[in-house]
C-alpha cells in the first residue's frame, strides 16, 4: 500500500495538538504545615491521624484529599489553586478539634494560590515534656513529664505510656515501626511530672551503632497516641 | 385456472393478514417468561429462589479460603497476594463491607409479584414467601453485622423519570431496628417453613430459629458491651444499641435457642457417629448423610457445576491430587489455645523447667491429652489425610543444637558421619516462603473432603459450607443464659458441646465467664466465619488485635484469656534429632518460630468496627451518615 503523507501529517498534527488540549497541568500549589500547641509541634503516630480537604461544587460528597499526618505531626499536599476546607474527622487525633454546635467537626477555609504554610492550632489532651533519653549498658532509659492540658469534662486520663525503639527513624507501635518496646500502665506512674522507663536493646542485625527512640502516651477513650519527638541515640 | 388459483391464494393471504391492529404486534416472546407465567409455576418460582440462595453473602466460606486465613489464626501459605495478610499493619476501613441493594430490590420484587400470583397452591405460596423473607432478612443481617444500620427497604422502589430522585433516598435505620427486623421476620415466617431436619440447603423452621437466636444474641451483646467503646456509636443510633435493651435481646435469643433445642423444628442434635472424637469432629463437616447437626448450609454437588475447590487449595501438599494445596496453615496461637482434658490452658511442652528441649518418640505425642477438636480442626504433624501421613518436619538437629535442613520439599543432604545423602526436610515443609508447604507446621483439617478426587481441579468437592449448626445454637444459648444471670444453665449447654470434644470434666456454674464463652466459640467455631463478628459484638476486637508485635513470652502467657493479644501468627516446627549414640537419637523436638515473612501486625482500629460506606453511595444518597472513627 502506498503511504499517503498528505493524510498522515495532518493526523499527527491533530494527535500532537490534542495531547496539549486534553491534559491538565499537575497540581502545583503546596499546602503544608504542622500540628501545634502554643508553638510546640505535636508528634503523632505515622499513618494514623487523618485530615481531609473538601471542595465545593462537584455534586459529590466526600473529601478530595484524604490522607494522614506524618509522625512529626506535619502534613503537606499538592493542590490545584482554589478554595478548600480542611478538617480532621470526628474522633481522630489525640487532641481536641473545634466542633460545630451539632457535634460535627469544624473546618478551616483554605484559599490557596501558590505555596501556603498553615499550622493547625489544636489542644492536645496531654503533652509530653522534657524528654531526656540516654543509652547505657544495652538499655535505653527515658525520663519525661506528662502534663495534662485538657481538664474538666473533655479531659482524658492516662491509660499507659510506651517507650519504643527502632532501627530506623520511623518509630511507633506497629509491626515494622519498633524492634522493642516497654510499657508502663497508669497505675505504675506515681508522679506524672517525672516518669522514667527503660527498654533493653535487642541484637541489631545488621549491627548499627545508633538507635531511634520515642515515647508514646495512650489515653483512655482516645484511639490515637501522643508521641514525643524521635530522638537518635548513639549506643 | 392458474389465474383463479393465484387470486384465491392472494385473497386468502390478505384474509389471514387482516388481524385487528391492536393484536397485530402482540406477540408473546419466546425467550422471556412474563411475570404471570413465572409466578404461577412452582418449579419456576423455585428456580428464582435458587438464584437468591446462590447470591447470599457469607464470610469465610469454602468458596474463599483467603477470608478464612486472616486474624493470626493461620498463616497464608501462598506467595503473591494472600501473603499480604501477614504483611499489612491494619485493615482498611472498607474491609468486610457489603452493599448489594440489587439483591434487596430483586427480593422485594419477588415478594411483591409472588403475592400477586393467583394460580399457585396456597401451601406453595406460603413457603415461597417465607423463603423470600428469610433470604431478605439473611442479607440484612449480614449487612448490619458489617455496616451497622442501613436503609431498610421492604418495597421495590420505582423511578418516575421526573428527574428528582429525592423520594428514593432513605436514611439508615438504627442498628437496633435492623436486629428487631430480623428477629420479627424470623418469628413471623417460621411456622410457614417445614420443620424438617433434612431441609438444609433451603430455609427451614430450624434455620429461622437459629438465625433469630444468633441475631438476638448479637444485638444483646452490642447493647451490653457497647459501653466499652463509647466512641463506636452514632447519635442517631445507626451504630450502637442502648444498654437497656440487652436483657430483652438475650431473653429472645435464649427462647429461640430453647425452642430449637426442645425439638420443635425437628430433632437436631450434635453429630456423634465415630468413637474417635477428632475424626468425628472432622466428619461433622463432610458427612452429608442426614447429618443431625447442620441446620442451614450452602450445599454443593459433584457433577452439577456447583462444586468448590477448598480441598484442592488446602490439601496436604505431599501426595496432593494437584500440584498445589496447603494454603491455610493454622497458627501455633490457635493450636496451643485448645484446652487440656482437665479444662486448663497450657502451652505445648517443648522445653522442661531448665530450658532444655523435651524429646518425643513420635511427632504426635506433644499434642496428646488435648481437646479433640484440635486434631479435628488442624492437621497435626504425624497424622494422616487420605491414608497418607503428612510429612511435616523442618530438619535434623545435631548434638550441638545446629540444624541441617534444605530449601526445597524433601531435599537431601549428607549428615555428619554418613556418606550417602538423606532427606533432611519433609515433603510438606515447613520451609519459609515455600508456598503450599505447612509453613506454620500445620495444615487445616476442617472442611477437607476425604473423597478421592476432591483435591483435583476437574472434580472438586461437594462438602457443604455450614452456616448454622446445632453446636453454635447451644453456645448461643449458653452465652444468652450466662448474660441473663443463669450460669448453671449456661454450663449445661456448654458441657454438651465440650463432652463431644472429649472434655468430660464438666464445667460448673462458677466456671462460666465471658472469657470461657469466648474461648469455647473459638475452639468450636474456628474458621467458620465467626471470629471477627464475635469479637466485634463483644467490642473486644481492638484489644485482641491491638497492632503490637508479639514475642515468644507474649505468645506463651495468658493462654485462653480474652485480653491476650493475637497480632502475628507463630509457627511450631518439628525437628528430628541426629545424635548417634545418644538416647535422644531419632527422637523429635519442637521449636517455636516466627516466620520472617510475618512483618505486619493485626491492628483493629475503632473505625473497623463498622465498615466504611463509600463516598459514591453517600454522594448518591446524602441521607446516609458515615460510620464513626473513619476518615
Amino acid at each position: 500500500m502506498k503511504i499517503r503523507f498528505a493524510y498522515i501529517l495532518p493526523l499527527l498534527a491533530v494527535l500532537a495538538a490534542s495531547c496539549r488540549k486534553d491534559n491538565y497541568d499537575p497540581p502545583q500549589a503546596r499546602l503544608h504545615g504542622r500540628l501545634v500547641y502554643q508553638g510546640q509541634g505535636i508528634p503523632v503516630e505515622y499513618n494514623q491521624v487523618p485530615f481531609q480537604l473538601y471542595q465545593f461544587g462537584f455534586g459529590k460528597v466526600g473529601p478530595v484529599s484524604n490522607t494522614t499526618f506524618t509522625q512529626d505531626g506535619t502534613y503537606s499536599v499538592l493542590l490545584f489553586e482554589g478554595e478548600y476546607k480542611l478538617t480532621v474527622p470526628n474522633g481522630q487525633g489525640p487532641f481536641l478539634w473545634k466542633k460545630l454546635p451539632d457535634g460535627r467537626p469544624d473546618s478551616i477555609a483554605v484559599n490557596i494560590s501558590g505555596d501556603l504554610q498553615l499550622d493547625l492550632e489544636v489542644t492536645p489532651f496531654y503533652m509530653i515534656r522534657n524528654v531526656n533519653m540516654r543509652a547505657a549498658s544495652g538499655k535505653v532509659t527515658a525520663t519525661f513529664a506528662l502534663e495534662k492540658i485538657v481538664n474538666g469534662a473533655d479531659g482524658r486520663n492516662v491509660e499507659r505510656v510506651n517507650l519504643y525503639i527502632n532501627k530506623t527513624a520511623f518509630v511507633s507501635s506497629g509491626g515494622d515501626y519498633s524492634i522493642a518496646s516497654s510499657q508502663k500502665n497508669a497505675g505504675a506512674i506515681t508522679d506524672p511530672a517525672s516518669v522514667s522507663m527503660e527498654v533493653t536493646v535487642p541484637a541489631l542485625v545488621p549491627a548499627q551503632s545508633y538507635i531511634f527512640a520515642r515515647v508514646g502516651l495512650k489515653l483512655q477513650g482516645v484511639e490515637d497516641m501522643i508521641f514525643s519527638p524521635v530522638i537518635k541515640i548513639n549506643l | 385456472m392458474k389465474k383463479i388459483l393465484s387470486i384465491i391464494l392472494l385473497a386468502s393471504m390478505f384474509a389471514g393478514g387482516c388481524k385487528p391492529e391492536s393484536e397485530f404486534l402482540t406477540v408473546d416472546p419466546t425467550n422471556i417468561l412474563n411475570n404471570e407465567q413465572a409466578f404461577n409455576d412452582p418449579a419456576l418460582v423455585l428456580s428464582m429462589l435458587a438464584n437468591f440462595y446462590n447470591r447470599q453473602s457469607d464470610f469465610s466460606t469454602v468458596k474463599n479460603w483467603e477470608s478464612m486465613s486472616d486474624f493470626s489464626e493461620s498463616f497464608p501459605s501462598q506467595n503473591g497476594g494472600p501473603k499480604s495478610i501477614v504483611e499489612r499493619n491494619q485493615w482498611d476501613f472498607g474491609f468486610w463491607s457489603t452493599w448489594d441493594y440489587t439483591l434487596i430490590r430483586e427480593l422485594n420484587l419477588f415478594l411483591q409479584r409472588l403475592n400477586a400470583a393467583t394460580r399457585l397452591k396456597d401451601e406453595d405460596k406460603k413457603r415461597f414467601t417465607a423463603e423470600g423473607r428469610f433470604l431478605r432478612a439473611y442479607y440484612y443481617f449480614e449487612m448490619v453485622k458489617r455496616m451497622g444500620g442501613v436503609p431498610l427497604i421492604l418495597e421495590p422502589m420505582t423511578w418516575d423519570y421526573k428527574g428528582d430522585p429525592t423520594y428514593l433516598r432513605h436514611a439508615r435505620a438504627t442498628e437496633a431496628a435492623m436486629y428487631d427486623f430480623v428477629i420479627a421476620e424470623m418469628q413471623a415466617i417460621r411456622n410457614d417453613l417445614p420443620a424438617d431436619v433434612n431441609v438444609k440447603s433451603r430455609a427451614s423452621r430450624g434455620a429461622a430459629l437459629a438465625m433469630e437466636c444468633r441475631a438476638a444474641l448479637y444485638a444483646g451483646s452490642i447493647a451490653k458491651y457497647g459501653g466499652l467503646t463509647p466512641s463506636v456509636s452514632l447519635p442517631g443510633g445507626e451504630v450502637g444499641i442502648p444498654a437497656a435493651k440487652a436483657q430483652d435481646y438475650y431473653t429472645k435469643s435464649l427462647a429461640a435457642a430453647q425452642l430449637l433445642i426442645a425439638g420443635t423444628a425437628g430433632t437436631y442434635g450434635l453429630y456423634m457417629r465415630n468413637a474417635d472424637l477428632s475424626e468425628n469432629f472432622a466428619a461433622l463437616f463432610y458427612d452429608k448423610v442426614s447429618n443431625p447437626e447442620s441446620i442451614f448450609i450452602e450445599d454443593f454437588k459433584l457433577k452439577s457445576g456447583k462444586v468448590h475447590g477448598f480441598t484442592q487449595v488446602n490439601q496436604p501438599r505431599f501426595g496432593a491430587e494437584e500440584e498445589e494445596g496447603g494454603r491455610i496453615n493454622p497458627s501455633l496461637n490457635l493450636v496451643q489455645a485448645f484446652e487440656k482434658l482437665d479444662n486448663t490452658f497450657a502451652p505445648l511442652p517443648i522445653r522442661d523447667g531448665a530450658g532444655n528441649p523435651i524429646y518425643y518418640n513420635t511427632q504426635a505425642e506433644i499434642f496428646a491429652g488435648r481437646d479433640a477438636r484440635l486434631a479435628g480442626t488442624v492437621m497435626l504433624p504425624g497424622t494422616s489425610f487420605k491414608r497418607r501421613q503428612v510429612d511435616i518436619w523442618a530438619g535434623y538437629v545435631l548434638a550441638d543444637g545446629s540444624v541441617i535442613t534444605g530449601d526445597d520439599r524433601g531435599s537431601q543432604k549428607t549428615l555428619p558421619g554418613q556418606t550417602q545423602p538423606v532427606q533432611v526436610v519433609g515433603f510438606d515443609g515447613p520451609i519459609h516462603g515455600k508456598e503450599f508447604t505447612a509453613q506454620s507446621g500445620f495444615y487445616l483439617r476442617k472442611y477437607l473432603d476425604p473423597t478421592v478426587g476432591s483435591g483435583s481441579r476437574g472434580t472438586g468437592s461437594e462438602v457443604p459450607f455450614i452456616r448454622y449448626r446445632y453446636a453454635e445454637v447451644l453456645l448461643n444459648a449458653a452465652e444468652a443464659a450466662f448474660e441473663l444471670g443463669q450460669p448453671g444453665v449456661a454450663a449445661g449447654y456448654m458441657n454438651q458441646v465440650r463432652e463431644r470434644a472429649g472434655l468430660i470434666v464438666p464445667l460448673g456454674a462458677g466456671d462460666i465467664n465471658l472469657g470461657r464463652i469466648m474461648h469455647e466459640r473459638r475452639a468450636e467455631l474456628s474458621f467458620e466465619g465467626h471470629i471477627v463478628f464475635d469479637q466485634k459484638r463483644w467490642r473486644n476486637a481492638h484489644v485482641l488485635w491491638d497492632g503490637v508485635p508479639m514475642n515468644e513470652a507474649d505468645l506463651l502467657s495468658n493462654i485462653g484469656s480474652p485480653a491476650k493479644h493475637n497480632t502475628q501468627p507463630y509457627s511450631l516446627w518439628p525437628y528430628k534429632i541426629h545424635h548417634p549414640g545418644s538416647p535422644t537419637h531419632g527422637k523429635w523436638m519442637y521449636r517455636i518460630i516466627k516466620s520472617p515473612l510475618v512483618t505486619g501486625t493485626n491492628r483493629f482500629r475503632l473505625g473497623n468496627y463498622y465498615s466504611f460506606i463509600n463516598n459514591d453511595i453517600r454522594s448518591n444518597n446524602p441521607k446516609i451518615v458515615p460510620n464513626p472513627n473513619q476518615d
